[in-house]
């Protein structure tokens, strides 16, 4: 409620003026069984043609009026409910691209994009429906009993009996339906992943012979939900019944009283039939409003799934008061360096000391799950080192602002990924200004002139969705183009030559090593040719430093590196 | 044509369910007859309570017994209506739900292989549900509708046929406004859900890679992306949100313009002394209703459309091919000889992959299959497992074709691991025992163990308790990988494919778990496909493959000497 609340707040005006133009539109509706009474009472009564049909002239100006309003306010209530929810998707959106690697797992990014699309489209036909109906329901509702009181205080205590009674009816249901509706979003989620699960992983369940097993939880999965589905059912379907009952049975009561108050003399016939015509007015708003409020269960039940995301904290880190680079520090400086992901027991990285001078190049090697990749997570920010600190030239990482990092490192991850659109678009992501040679020189230095070259249409060639138009190796090595385009001062390689061949691989090395910008280098790898050359190599294991140092040096002192080293190269002494 | 093998699909789909519809149907019939009858009694209640002194008291009891008595069956009857409804839509949408996953899980493999998986999953879990709700909500509505008009035109006509008239004559006009509405918000309709569905896509692959565009600082550019689409679809929603809410005042208006020559008509009869005043009242309780079935009736068509669409996407799901097998079995133990005999096969007829391909290896043999990317060698595993039937030839295990054992007892002979690791959202020693639900505490450590996973595992938050999320979580794609060994250690049958098993894992790792992959091997007949050469240097029987032919065969020896493909690959591979 609050929520959409926050959100209607940008549009105000027309906010205000939807829900303003519905209640004219309901006090011209409200009209209508007074003037009806008095073609009754004045007009029948006293034989008078003329004024009946006055009257009626008035019935029709108050229609056209009362059509009039009504669209203005339709106008307003869409274009404030929409233009809400537009701002909606788009905070979602900016705040979870703010999400670290860790929150978007949790979440999952299929879960991430239900919420910007279903959740929030629940959430505005919710708004649009408050807009014009959760104002002018509950005014023609207590405007009709006030007209009610107006005729006759006696018989309108009926009305003020029978309301209270409604609206707590229509509050119960509300209150005992949105938890169940919310278990059913659940189930229905639930099911979704279970044929996910089967698609993605169709080779693996028949492999294993399991498809019984999936078809057993799929039923249980199915059977659930329809239990849920029953459940809520039996509390809704009580709504429409119960609400006519009440209101026809108030209508019963009316009609007496007024059977009484007429014969006293203190009431016509004429103002009893306005008195049912008011009551019957209450029932067709309540029956909307009823059917309505499923709706807002629903819409509050995503509302609530949206504030979950946007109450999330994505960016846990610390970000210092800006420190003065010194130039002639160090391009990395690493000291005592401790990290432990969150909600784990365990460190991923513990106690790394080492620091790379400009334009140097340190090699990192590592079995899985032996922090290399954490390493990497950390040098460009993407958490804040539990103990230690890293500096990048001179300059505490935390002092640095994102996107000053960004533009100073260039980071090719193992897995290549390309976005839908042209070359040139990917090109551009990572330098939306490159001029045309930038990019060919970039594609140059990453091995890759040559796969655009044989593209039809050269740097313009269409990338698919996930690139799949794309081998594993073409897309390693236009994934690497694109960090190279913007000239990064530290480059980092993670594992990012593993699809290509030895050869390709040691061209690159060269082209990396002649760039005339000459980039600090961080190369991760499994193959220990391609950090044999560096300045320095980094050998982890659970998370330990087991050895820093040139690969001659590591060869003596170092176990793991010599049994690493020695498996690749006493293939080359066979061959 | 297509449309009547629908209708006739979703008859036969309700058959079961035929008794609660003509249920359904008859309650409906007694909410509208009740319902009507309402104002009636409005009327003969008024025209007791002439003025002072001359109330009919005893005819207004009599009255108001019948209100209460009618409001009483009406409750009945709308109650009943809602509970058999709901209990026949969420009946239907679980079966039809059901029935195309049992058959998701005997499609081809192909099927699952070319088909959008987005696509059939919003086909499973979004249609099921609009089908069942827009064909019977929409069937009741349009029931009602129909028995709706139709009564209160005869409640009309009983009364006074020269009001009637009037009301009926505004009919049409009430017609022509709701049709040219929907009309008109049709195309908006379309504009925005063609918006909805560019943004949808762009949010997928921007949130699926959100760390990948912070890295690149590509989310400025990402925002001005977004920011556009979103402009787009929140203009094409207002334009057709603002234009089918029209119907509801253009409705309300043309009710008002017949309550008001209602009243008028009325008066003047009454005047003239043919009507009563409660007569009147009941006719305006009439016209006061009398255009919202009929905006009904023309959104229910649209929606019965899309129920109808929906049902025909369903169908083609369970309609979909399926695997014929058989329940041949193999006759005892099986040794493992495995035979391909000039077998060919090709995923599209115009593009011949594998070409008239013969191989023999022995019970026990490491078979390693190496060669560049497009060159086959998935489509032989696919061959093995009968994920794929081969268009000519055959493939025979232990000398028997495999097209005469059930699929299920060929494959239960092999253990597989592929490239694509895949884990279950589920908790991680529920995954590993996916081969051997049966398997102990101690087993499953005893295979993480073997597999090196062990230790990861157990600095996981709950351990092997871990629950997976859907994506795999924090694991590391090398980490996914161990698991998928470990889940194979577990349930060693005699026969191994490992499909680039250890591509995600750094040689490290993988030398640490060479020992235990021996082990496994030893004795099993093992395919192993690799990219990196030196875990299969001591195979027995490396094939080389380009195109879909073996260029090479033989050991790593006598491949060398020959100093062909696969010597060429080898030294580029490790010559620095």
């Amino acid at each position: 409620m609050r929520f959409a609340a926050h959100y209607l707040a940008d549009y105000k005006k027309e906010s205000l003026l939807a829900p303003l133009f519905k209640m004219l539109e309901a006090i011209f509706e409200l009209f209508v069984p007074l003037v009806m009474a008095r073609i009754i009472d004045v007009g029948i009564a006293n034989n008078d043609r003329v004024y009946i049909i006055r009257q009626g002239g008035m019935l029709i100006i108050l229609a056209a009026v009362g059509l009039a309003v009504a669209v203005t306010a339709q106008y307003f209530s869409a274009k404030a409910a929409i233009n809400a929810a537009g701002k909606m998707r788009s905070d979602l959106f900016f705040h979870i691209m703010k999400f670290s690697r860790g929150t978007l797992g949790e979440k999952g990014t299929a879960s991430l994009v239900t919420r910007i699309t279903n959740d929030v489209n629940q959430v505005q036909n919710g708004m649009n429906m408050f807009l014009r109906l959760f104002l002018r329901s509950p005014f023609i509702v207590f405007g009709a009993m006030i007209m009610a009181f107006t005729v006759d205080v006696k018989a309108a205590l009926v009305f003020a009996v029978l309301i209270p009674l409604l609206g707590l009816f229509v509050y119960l249901v509300m209150h005992s339906t949105l938890p169940r509706f919310k278990r059913i979003q659940e189930g229905l989620e639930k099911i979704l992943l279970t044929v996910n699960e089967n698609l993605e992983g169709v080779r693996v369940i028949r492999a294993f012979r399991v498809e019984e097993a999936q078809n057993r939880r799929f039923r249980e999965e199915t059977g659930s939900l329809y239990r849920q589905q029953i459940g809520a059912g039996r509390i809704s379907a009580l709504l429409n019944p119960v609400t006519y009952a009440l209101i026809n049975l108030g209508i019963a009561t009316l009609l007496l009283v007024s059977g009484v108050r007429v014969s006293a003399g203190s009431l016509t016939q004429g103002e009893s039939v306005a008195l049912v015509n008011y009551m019957s007015q209450i029932l067709v708003e309540l029956i909307k409003l009823a059917n309505l409020i499923i709706l807002l269960t629903r819409a509050v039940s995503s509302a609530d799934r949206l504030s979950d995301i946007l109450s999330t904290d994505p960016d846990e880190r610390i970000h210092e008061k800006e420190e003065t680079p010194s130039d002639t520090a160090d391009a990395i400086e690493i000291s005592d360096l401790s990290f432990t992901y969150p909600r784990n027991r365990d460190k991923a990285l513990s106690d790394i000391t080492l620091s790379v001078g400009k334009g140097q190049t340190l090699g990192i090697i590592g079995g899985t799950g032996s922090g290399k990749s954490t390493l990497v997570r950390l040098l460009r920010h993407a958490y804040d080192p539990v103990s230690g600190s890293i500096l990048l030239n001179g300059r505490d990482i935390r002092s640095i602002p994102d996107q000053d990092i960004v533009g100073m490192i260039g980071h090719v991850p193992q897995k290549a990924q390309l976005f839908y659109g042209s070359i040139r678009y990917n090109l551009e992501l990572a330098k939306p200004d490159a001029t045309e040679k930038e990019m060919w020189d970039a594609l140059e230095a990453a091995c890759a002139r040559e796969i655009v070259e044989k593209k039809e249409n050269g740097l313009d060639e269409i990338v698919q969705r996930g690139g799949t138009n794309f081998s594993g190796g073409q897309k390693q090595r236009l994934t690497i183009a694109r960090a190279l385009i913007k000239r990064p001062e530290i480059l980092i390689l993670d594992d990012s030559a593993s699809a290509l061949d030895m050869l390709t691989e040691r061209k690159l090395r060269d082209n990396i090593k002649a760039l005339p910008w000459h980039p600090t280098t961080v190369i991760i790898s499994q193959r220990a040719s391609s950090v044999m050359d560096a300045d320095q190599i980094l050998v982890l294991d659970g998370g330990e430093c087991k050895g820093l140092g040139r690969s001659e040096e590591l060869l003596h002192t170092c176990p793991i590196y010599r049994e690493i080293y020695s498996t690749q190269f006493e293939l080359k002494e066979e061959a | 044509m297509k449309n009547k093998s629908t209708m006739k699909r979703i008859l036969s789909l309700m058959k079961p369910y035929s008794g609660w519809v003509i249920l359904s149907l008859i309650l409906a019939l007694g909410t509208v007859i009740s319902t009507l009858m309402i104002p009636v009694l409005e009327g003969k209640a008024i025209d007791c309570i002439i003025g002072k002194g001359r109330v009919d008291f005893t005819g207004l009891y009599l009255v108001l017994r019948n209100i209460v008595f009618v409001a009483a069956v009406t409750f009945l009857c709308q109650w009943a209506m809602n509970r058999i409804n709901n209990r026949i839509t969420y009946s239907v949408a679980r079966e039809l739900r059901q029935k195309a996953f049992e058959r998701l899980l005997r499609v081809p493999v192909s099927v699952i292989d070319s088909e959008s998986h987005g696509d059939i999953a919003s086909r499973i879990i979004t249609d099921a549900d609009s089908f069942t709700d827009g064909l019977l909500l929409g069937f009741t509505q349009l029931f009602t509708g129909v028995m709706t008009i139709a009564g209160t035109i005869i409640f009309m006509i009983r009364i006074r046929f020269t009001i009637a008239l009037v009301v009926i004559a505004a009919t049409p006009v009430s017609i022509l406004i709701a049709r040219f509405i929907a009309r008109r918000s049709y195309n908006m309709f379309r504009r925005q859900s063609k918006d909805r569905g560019d943004l949808t896509e762009y949010l997928d692959e921007r949130i699926s890679q959100a760390d990948l565009i912070s890295q690149l600082g590509a989310r400025e550019r990402s925002k001005e992306e977004f920011t556009e689409k979103n402009d787009r679809l929140t203009d094409s929603a207002v334009k057709a949100t603002f234009y089918s809410s029209l119907t509801n005042p253009s409705t309300r208006f043309v009710n008002a313009v017949i309550y008001a020559a209602v009243g008028v008509v009325g008066a003047l009869l009454s005047v003239a002394g043919s009507i009563s005043v409660g007569e009147l009242t009941s006719f305006l309780g009439y016209a006061r209703e009398y255009a919202r079935p009929f905006n009904e009736i023309t959104g229910v068509i649209t929606e019965m459309q899309n129920a109808f669409a929906c049902a025909a996407r369903i169908f083609e799901i369970i309609d979909e091919k399926q695997v014929i097998d058989n329940d041949g079995r193999f006759d005892g133990e099986v040794k493992g000889k495995v035979t391909m005999e000039n077998v060919s096969f090709s995923y599209v007829p115009e593009k011949p992959l594998i070409e008239e391909l013969s191989l023999s290896v022995e019970p026990g043999e490491k078979v390693a299959i190496v060669g560049p990317t497009g060159a086959g060698k998935t489509t032989l595993i696919n061959l093995l497992m009968r994920f794929y039937d081969v268009d000519s030839g055959a493939v025979k295990v232990d000398d028997r074709d495999i097209r005469t054992v059930s699929r299920s007892a060929l494959r239960e002979r092999f253990g597989m691991v592929l490239q694509e690791t895949f884990l279950f959202a589920g908790s991680i020693r529920d995954n590993l025992s996916l081969g051997k639900p049966d398997a102990t505490d101690e087993q499953i450590v005893e295979a993480a163990k073997a597999a090196n996973a062990n230790e990861f595992i157990r600095r996981l938050p709950d351990g092997y308790d871990t629950v997976l999320t859907p994506e795999g979580g924090t694991l590391s794609q090398g980490q996914k990988q161990l698991l998928c060994i470990a889940r194979l250690m577990l349930a060693l049958p005699p026969m191994l494919i490992l499909d680039e098993a250890t591509s995600s894992i750094d040689t490290m790792t993988e030398m640490r778990i060479q020992d235990a992959f021996a082990r496994m091997m030893k004795g099993r007949t093992t395919f192993v496909v690799a990219h990196r050469l030196q875990t299969i240097r001591d195979a027995d029987l490396i094939l080389y493959m380009e195109n879909g032919h073996v260029l090479e065969q033989g050991s790593h020896k006598e491949l060398l000497q020959k100093n062909g493909h696969y010597a060429k690959l080898y030294r580029s591979q490790y010559s620095s």
